[in-house]
């Protein structure tokens, strides 16, 4: 025997409702597209020791060319988003795209654009 | 009768603690070969460590940037020398545990060298590209080596390792060339270039018993191999057949070769964008095997005995260890110590092993006998692990 609720089948519907609306804007990223907090935090670690095994820990070069915004401020958008997923065949740099989708690409282009990379 | 009770326990206490002032500060006297530096990458930090105990006894701050870091060792073990990604060159008394000298001698370095006789201290430089040469008492320099090619060009230098003589072997990875500086007569290097080491040459090494210098290309097939007893023959290439045909995988983490390990007659070599270590015979320079590992390696070094291969890997299967038996050519343990597994080093006569898990903040401790870990260390995202007694090795 199920024990009675003090609510109506309908306030709890509505509640669900609600609860459901409340998750998907807490969890939904600002901008469309935009890696949740967490991965963002994954990227950003996985940028400065992965990346930084060729680019710096700081991103100012080593193997590979510096990635600092000043480096980057002419470069397009899209190609360097590409460069990321697809490498660039004939040089050391590997493709990503196995584990870095292009929405994930594409923010790591913008944060490197913006600079001041850090672990929190 | 109470004032004298109080007396007698008045001066036992302060005889007490003038014993203990004493002791305290009385230095104690120690040994250095069983002492190391360990990297710690992100907070620019050294741990100086030692292995009879598995103790840490400092930390050092103020290393610069350590993203790339590796270290020589002054003949005498009582330094050890940082060579930083940015450039900085640290002096660090192992004994004391602090820095008693530092410069930052270029933009962006990559490693560096220590010459036979101990006086100089070499850094390989990507920015400007070339060699710094250094006094290292004083870390003076004594000689700039821009590494020019082609039109007024620099090349990023790689592979740059002592050899015997006084001289200094590098690479230079834009512009496919080897050079010796022979510091043997002055502190004005005499230079011999070779032209044709390949495309891409991205590390060397010199073999344990100082006669080859090996470079790695990331352009071609094969390695470029120079025989430093004749150095007039010039480069040749080895296994020039090496990977002919087949498709190379993208590299998430170059191999370094200065761990590549001699053991049994056969070098042991990382293979670039492949999962395989080579064994290639030290007298032929034919390749006498391959041995499947489980991702692409990174550091292949052997037990100082010559029996086993330790071998790590690159992104994203750098979470394991395996162990290669020279005997049989096989692996035969594999560990999964964590992410991030980035260096490992042998204590000198190879009883222990220790590896950094960068990932877990830890370098653990593994007893090659018995093949169990003994302890770990807590340090923060730890890389290199650079023992004391490479001061004694050509190369390291």
């Amino acid at each position: 025997m199920m024990k009675p609720s003090g609510q109506s089948p309908a306030r709890k519907l509505t509640a669900s409702i609600s609860l459901a609306f409340f998750a998907m804007v807490i969890c939904s990223p600002a901008t469309s597209g935009e890696p949740e907090a967490k991965r963002q935090g994954e990227l950003i670690h996985q940028l400065i020791q992965d990346c930084g095994s060729c680019h710096g820990l700081t991103l100012k070069g080593g193997l590979g060319p510096a990635l600092l915004p000043q480096d980057l401020i002419n470069k397009d958008d899209e190609r360097l988003t590409d460069i990321i997923l697809y490498g660039v065949p004939g040089t050391p740099m590997p493709p990503w795209e196995f584990e870095i989708s292009k929405e994930e690409a594409s923010w790591l282009v913008k944060r490197m654009k913006e600079g001041n990379i850090n672990e929190r | 009768m109470n004032v004298k009770k109080c007396i007698h326990a008045f001066i036992f206490v302060f005889a007490l603690m003038v014993h203990t002032t004493a002791f305290a500060a009385e230095p104690e006297i120690r040994g250095s070969g069983d002492l190391g530096l360990i990297i710690e990458r992100a907070s620019g930090t050294a741990q100086i460590i030692e292995t009879t105990n598995r103790t840490k006894l400092f930390t050092v701050e103020g290393l610069g940037d350590l993203s790339h870091a590796s270290v020589v060792f002054s003949r005498d073990q009582r330094y050890g020398f940082v060579f930083g990604r940015d450039g900085g060159l640290s002096k660090v008394d192992m004994l004391q545990g602090k820095i008693v000298n530092r410069v930052v001698q270029g933009g962006n370095a990559i490693g560096g060298a220590i010459s036979q006789d101990g006086k100089l201290v070499a850094v390989s430089n990507y920015e400007p590209g070339g060699v710094r040469v250094f006094d290292a008492k004083t870390l003076e320099m004594v000689a700039d080596i821009p590494a020019s090619y082609g039109d007024g060009l620099l090349s990023k230098t790689v592979g740059l390792v002592d050899a015997p003589g006084n001289r200094f072997v590098f690479s230079l990875y834009d512009a496919g060339e080897t050079w010796i500086a022979d510091f043997s007569k002055s502190n004005t290097p005499e230079i011999t270039k070779f032209k044709n080491t390949g495309d891409l040459p991205y590390d060397g090494l010199i073999t344990p018993d100082a006669r080859y210098y090996i470079a790695g290309l990331f352009g071609e097939d094969g390695l470029a191999m120079l025989d430093l007893w004749h150095p007039e023959k010039g480069i040749k290439r080895i296994l020039g057949g090496y990977g002919k045909g087949e498709e190379q995988l993208p590299v998430y983490k170059m191999p370094h070769l200065e761990g590549w390990a001699q053991a049994g007659g056969n070098l042991f070599l990382p293979a670039i964008g492949r999962h395989e270590v080579l064994a290639v015979s030290a007298t032929t320079w034919q390749e006498v095997g391959r041995i499947p590992v489980h991702g692409q390696p990174v550091f292949a070094m052997a037990r100082p005995d010559g029996r086993q291969i330790w071998v790590n890997f690159a992104h994203p299967l750098n979470d394991v260890v395996q162990v290669i038996d020279v005997d049989t050519m096989k692996v035969i343990k594999t560990y999964k110590p964590g992410r991030a597994v980035l260096h490992m080093e042998f204590t000198p006569r190879g009883e222990q092993v220790w590896i950094s898990v960068r990932d877990r903040n830890v370098v653990e401790i593994y007893d090659t006998r018995t093949m169990e870990k003994i302890s770990e260390l807590p340090a923060n995202t730890p890389s290199g692990i650079f023992l004391t007694a490479r001061a004694a090795k050509t190369g390291l």
